[in-house]
Order: structure tokens, then C-alpha cells, then sequence
């Protein structure tokens, strides 16, 4: 019995062993390497092209398979239900109040019980379609990606589109998912540990130069981590030090989108645990403006760390969002004018995530962090657009109110995206 | 599977709504893709809150009570039937609707019962009567604080006195769907829709 298994289990143990040695050795020529020198085999936009053409294959199918039921498919929410009129009730009503004090005594504002049919059709109207609780629902696709949480037609299907969805389900939970969760465990233990050791350096041109390469070689793994496949555009208008960066907020993951490319100080409250490690060990290795949540309530104290540290010309430029909340990728809210306020030169940054490949939008309410990153880390890939704009200072004359939303009409207008007044 | 809605509209209850309030397919479903993107709770149904969170709605003088509107009696929470109920209200009346078989029940967007909904935007403690109190918290809501109390308590007592018939200083409904005879009730409390 003994000689019967054992040649067995060797056999088995050695193909373990060697199918491992060759899935890692993979893994580091093709993705940990590139990564540090920065370079790209191409290999993710050759991935990109492939699923372009399957999705549109599986879009026809569905529309097809609808058609032969019979069945009319759920059109997507974001277009208009009803007819609604241009002036926002806000305007309305100063107009009406306005109006109404103007008068002299005798004449008294005229008044019909009929006024209240305005109110409660102006009302009824907001219920059935607003623009801002549109803008913060996960956009709806025309073509359907092969993942079912993006889709509502998903049951009007055939055989043939099922099959391909079970084989796509079992690449990205099978494959994909396992790669990315070792990539990113690589990526994050490295930062931790690389930075810490940097740290130990004493302060000088040689401890900032090898911060920024270590911190842009753990971001470009953890892009690889997310397979996120970033166009950069005008990269002569990348932040400078002493200035500020500004850009649309629609998920955690646009800090490592951005952190990849360029090197920044991160502003933020200090969290516990994992986060709150990684925290620590980066701001070791370069200074990072993290806050104890205490001191998040004192705007004055965060207004003075900010503009201290760009007056320090040797320090990285600050990463800011100023939407605070984040938005689902189709429209840029009301900026915070905190950030704008320190007098510092803004350098806008419009960033696009392509709807077709995953859809990056982080519902705080729904999910929860870690849910987000595995969903992310599922999709397909993360396809995305970076646009550096040209840098803005603040004019003579205009309030941080003022120069916050010429801000983010150029982000708006840069990225395709609805600059809401919101 | 994950998806956002947790139950989709049956075709059966399509019919149904089709049937109660007189909007189209193509209607339903997109209300039902705003119903569900309303209900962040995901249960299936609406709560105040929920109507709360708009920010238009919450700076209309009349937000509070219109959602009101939604909740019957005592309730704290509407599904999507009620919903579209409520709603139908301010659908556009179509002409041959008019002319349709008069024993039939009336539906929700004849005149009568826009009206009874404005009525009821005004009559807080429904007992049918608007009393002049209920008419002074209304005008108070939509004209602001730049009127004083006085000027506004005229304005009450002449719009009572215009509308009152039988002398008990309140408007009950007929009276007031005498008073707003001429008015064009279809075009000012009707919703355009799209398609």
C-alpha cells in the first residue's frame, strides 16, 4: 500500500511545486518588474481590446433575445422622465418674496387659493426626477459587461450568453481575484516595510529620492493590484511643490491613481488599524499631513498645517478632494472652499473612469470599504482617463467661493462631466 | 446576485398600476427606477426620510405636507403602489377621458380629485374644513416673514369671506371648488411627461 502512494504523492507534490515556482516567477517578470522601473509590456491594453469586443457581442445577444420574447427592456434611469421648467424654485420663490415686501401696506400681496397648485406641482415634480439624487446612483450602461450588478435586463438571455457569463464569472473570481488580492498584499507589505526603512535615513536629498521611488514603485504594483489601465494627458502640467492638487472624488482608489504618477502629500485623519499602519510608516519616509480626529474639527488649525507646508518649497504638492463625498463619475459637485482659501496655486486634475469596464463608483452608504475593494478587484479591469490642467491661481478680487467653482468648471468641462450647481 | 433592485416589477403588477392610475408602461418602469433609487433602506418601500433627502423638495414651503400626501393614515411607510397613487394625481387629463362611461369609478387625475388633493395640502387635521388657522400656517409658509401678522390675517379673513357660503367661517370643499371654478385646475396641477 505504502509503495503504491508514494511515487504518487511525489508526483503530485512536484507539480505543486513547480506549477508554483512558474505562477510566481510570471508574476515578477511580468507584473512586479515593470512595475518598479515604471515601464508597461502593453499587455493590459491588449486585455482591454479583448473585452471591448466580447461585451458588444453580449449586448447584441440580449438585445436580441428581448426582442424575440417580446419583452420591452428597462431603459436606463438617467433620462429625463418629465418636462420641468428652467428656473429653479429657489429663484422662484425669492422672486415671489421679493415681490410681496415690495408693495406699500394697502395693496397687500395678492393671494389665491390657487397659489398653493404651483407649490405642490413644483413639489410633486422633484419627487419624480431631481438632479442631485440622479447624480449619486450608479450610472446604468447601455451594453452589458458580462457583470450582473450593472445590469437590470440580466434574465433575457440565452443558453449561449449564460455559458460565457459562468466562464467570465469563474475567470474573475478563479483567476483574476486571487492575483490581484496576492499583488496587492505585495504591494501594501512593501510600502509598509520600504518606507519604514527610508525612514531611518537621515533627512537629505538621498532620503527624497529614494522615498519617491519607493513610494511610486508600491503604487504602481497596487495599480496592477486593481489592473487599472490609466491614460495620463498633459503631463507638462503635472503638480509642482508648494502648490495643491485638486481633483473630482469618486472612489478611494483615485489616490493610488494619481500616487502613481507622481509623488504627493497626503491629507487625511489618521485611522486605526491597517490604515493607520500604512499611515505611519509613509509619513516616516516623507511628510504627509495626517490629523488626529480631534484635531479635524479645528478648521484653523488644518487651514495653518496646510499653508505651512506649501511655504516650504521642499515639500510635495497636497492631494485634495474637494467634493468631500464621492460622487458617481458623472458630474462634479460643489467644491469645499477650504482648500481654496490658503492662497496657495491649484493644479486641477480631471479624472474619468470609463463606465464600460467596472464601475468604480463607491456608495459609502451601501458598501462598505472592504466590500468596495473586492468588488473592484472582481470587475473586469479599471479603465480610466487622467487630464492635468493647466495651474490656477486666485484673481484679484474673487472670493475662495468664487475661485472654487472656476475650479471645478474646468475640471467639469475637462473630464465630460455635469458641473452641477448643487 | 447583487443587483440594485431587489425585486423587479412583474408583469402582472405593471397591468395593474396601468390599470389604477392611467400611466403608460414606459412610465411605470422608469417610476419604478426612481422609487428605487429613492429607497436607500432597500426595502421596498419609502420612508419620510427618504422623500427628506431631496434637496428641492425640502426648500418648497409645502414639502412637509406634500409628503404627508404619500402616507396614508398613520403609516410610516409607502410601497410603490401608493406611490404611483399619490402620483397619479398630477398626470395630464387626457380628452377622451373625458367622455369616458360616467359610472366608472372616477379615476385619480379628474379634476375633482386634484382639487381634493390641494384641499388636503391645506386641511392639516382632515375634518374637511379649512378653518383659518390651517389657511394663516399656509399663507405663513409660502410668503415668508416679510409680511406681518396682521397684513396676513386680513388677507386670510378676505379669502374666507370671498369663498365662505354658509356662514361658519371655513371652507369646506365644495365651497372651495366653487371659488376656483375658473381656474384652469388640468394645466396648473398636471406633471408634463416626456414619453
Amino acid at each position: 500500500m505504502e509503495l503504491f502512494f508514494n511515487p504518487f504523492d511525489n508526483l503530485v507534490c512536484i507539480l505543486l511545486g513547480i506549477s508554483f515556482t512558474v505562477w510566481f516567477t510570471l508574476l515578477l517578470v511580468f507584473i512586479i518588474v515593470p512595475a518598479i522601473f515604471g515601464v508597461s509590456f502593453g499587455i493590459r491594453r491588449l486585455y482591454m481590446k479583448t473585452l471591448l469586443k466580447v461585451f458588444e457581442w453580449a449586448t447584441l445577444r440580449i438585445e436580441r433575445g428581448a426582442k424575440e420574447k417580446n419583452h420591452l427592456l428597462y431603459k436606463p434611469y438617467s433620462n429625463a422622465i418629465i418636462a420641468k421648467e428652467p428656473t429653479s424654485l429657489e429663484e422662484e420663490i425669492k422672486e415671489i418674496r421679493r415681490s410681496g415686501s415690495n408693495k406699500d401696506l394697502d395693496s397687500a400681496t395678492e393671494f389665491e387659493l390657487s397659489d398653493i397648485f404651483y407649490f405642490a406641482r413644483r413639489g410633486v415634480e422633484s419627487i419624480m426626477d431631481d438632479e442631485v439624487t440622479k447624480r449619486f446612483t450608479a450610472e446604468e450602461l447601455k451594453s452589458w459587461n458580462l457583470l450582473t450588478r450593472s445590469n437590470y435586463n440580466f434574465h433575457y438571455i440565452s443558453l449561449r450568453l449564460t455559458v460565457l457569463w459562468g466562464l467570465g464569472l469563474l475567470i474573475r473570481y478563479g483567476f483574476l481575484l486571487p492575483l490581484r488580492v496576492t499583488l496587492a498584499f505585495t504591494g501594501v507589505g512593501l510600502l509598509v516595510f520600504l518606507t519604514s526603512v527610508v525612514g531611518l535615513l537621515p533627512n537629505g536629498r538621498m532620503k527624497n529620492f529614494l522615498s519617491e521611488k519607493v513610494h511610486l514603485m508600491c503604487y504602481r504594483i497596487c495599480v496592477r493590484a486593481l489592473t487599472a489601465i490609466i491614460t495620463y494627458h498633459d503631463s507638462e502640467n503635472k503638480p509642482k511643490n508648494g502648490g495643491i492638487c485638486v481633483a473630482n472624488h469618486t472612489s478611494p482608489i483615485d489616490v493610488i491613481i494619481l500616487a502613481s504618477d507622481g509623488c504627493y502629500a497626503m491629507v487625511g485623519q489618521i485611522h486605526g488599524g491597517l490604515m493607520g499602519v500604512i499611515q505611519r510608516s509613509m509619513v516616516k519616509a516623507c511628510p504627509h499631513i495626517w490629523f488626529e480626529r480631534s484635531e479635524v474639527k479645528d478648521r484653523h488649525l488644518v487651514a495653518k498645517r496646510l499653508s505651512d507646508h506649501v511655504e516650504d518649497k521642499s515639500k510635495l504638492p497636497i492631494l485634495i478632494f474637494p467634493e468631500g463625498t464621492c460622487i458617481n463619475n458623472t458630474s462634479v459637485m460643489m467644491f469645499k472652499k477650504g482648500s481654496f482659501e490658503i492662497g496657495a496655486t491649484v493644479y486641477p486634475v480631471a479624472i474619468k473612469y470609463d463606465p464600460r469596464f467596472g464601475d468604480a463608483f463607491w456608495n459609502s452608504s451601501k458598501f462598505g470599504m472592504v466590500n468596495y475593494l473586492l468588488r473592484m478587484m472582481s470587475s473586469w479591469a479599471i479603465v480610466c482617463s487622467v487630464w492635468y490642467l493647466p495651474p490656477m491661481s486666485r484673481e484679484e478680487g474673487e472670493d475662495a467661493v468664487q475661485f472654487a467653482n472656476r475650479v471645478k468648471a474646468a475640471i467639469a468641462r475637462q473630464g465630460g462631466l455635469v458641473d452641477l450647481l448643487w | 446576485m447583487g443587483s440594485r433592485a431587489s425585486r423587479l416589477l412583474r408583469e402582472e403588477e405593471i397591468e395593474e398600476i396601468k390599470k389604477e392610475t392611467g400611466f403608460s408602461h414606459s412610465q411605470i418602469t422608469r417610476l419604478y427606477s426612481r422609487f428605487t433609487s429613492l429607497d436607500k433602506g432597500e426595502n421596498g418601500t419609502l420612508s419620510r426620510e427618504d422623500f427628506q433627502r431631496i434637496p428641492e423638495l425640502a426648500i418648497n414651503p409645502l414639502g412637509d405636507r406634500i409628503i404627508n400626501a404619500f402616507f396614508p393614515e398613520g403609516e410610516d411607510q409607502v410601497n410603490f403602489r401608493g406611490f404611483m397613487r399619490t402620483l397619479a394625481h398630477f398626470r395630464p387629463i387626457e380628452d377622451n377621458e373625458k367622455n369616458k362611461n360616467p359610472s366608472a369609478t372616477e379615476p385619480l387625475n379628474s379634476r375633482t380629485n386634484k382639487l381634493l388633493f390641494a384641499f388636503r395640502l391645506y386641511d392639516l387635521d382632515r375634518d374637511d374644513k379649512i378653518s383659518r388657522d390651517e389657511l394663516l400656517q399656509v399663507l405663513r409658509m409660502m410668503v415668508g416673514v416679510n409680511i406681518s401678522d396682521e397684513q396676513l390675517g386680513s388677507i386670510a379673513d378676505r379669502t374666507i369671506q370671498e369663498a365662505d357660503t354658509n356662514g361658519d367661517s371655513c371652507i369646506s370643499f365644495n365651497e372651495f371648488i366653487k371659488v376656483l371654478e375658473k381656474v384652469d385646475v388640468e394645466q396648473k396641477m398636471s406633471i408634463r411627461f416626456l414619453h
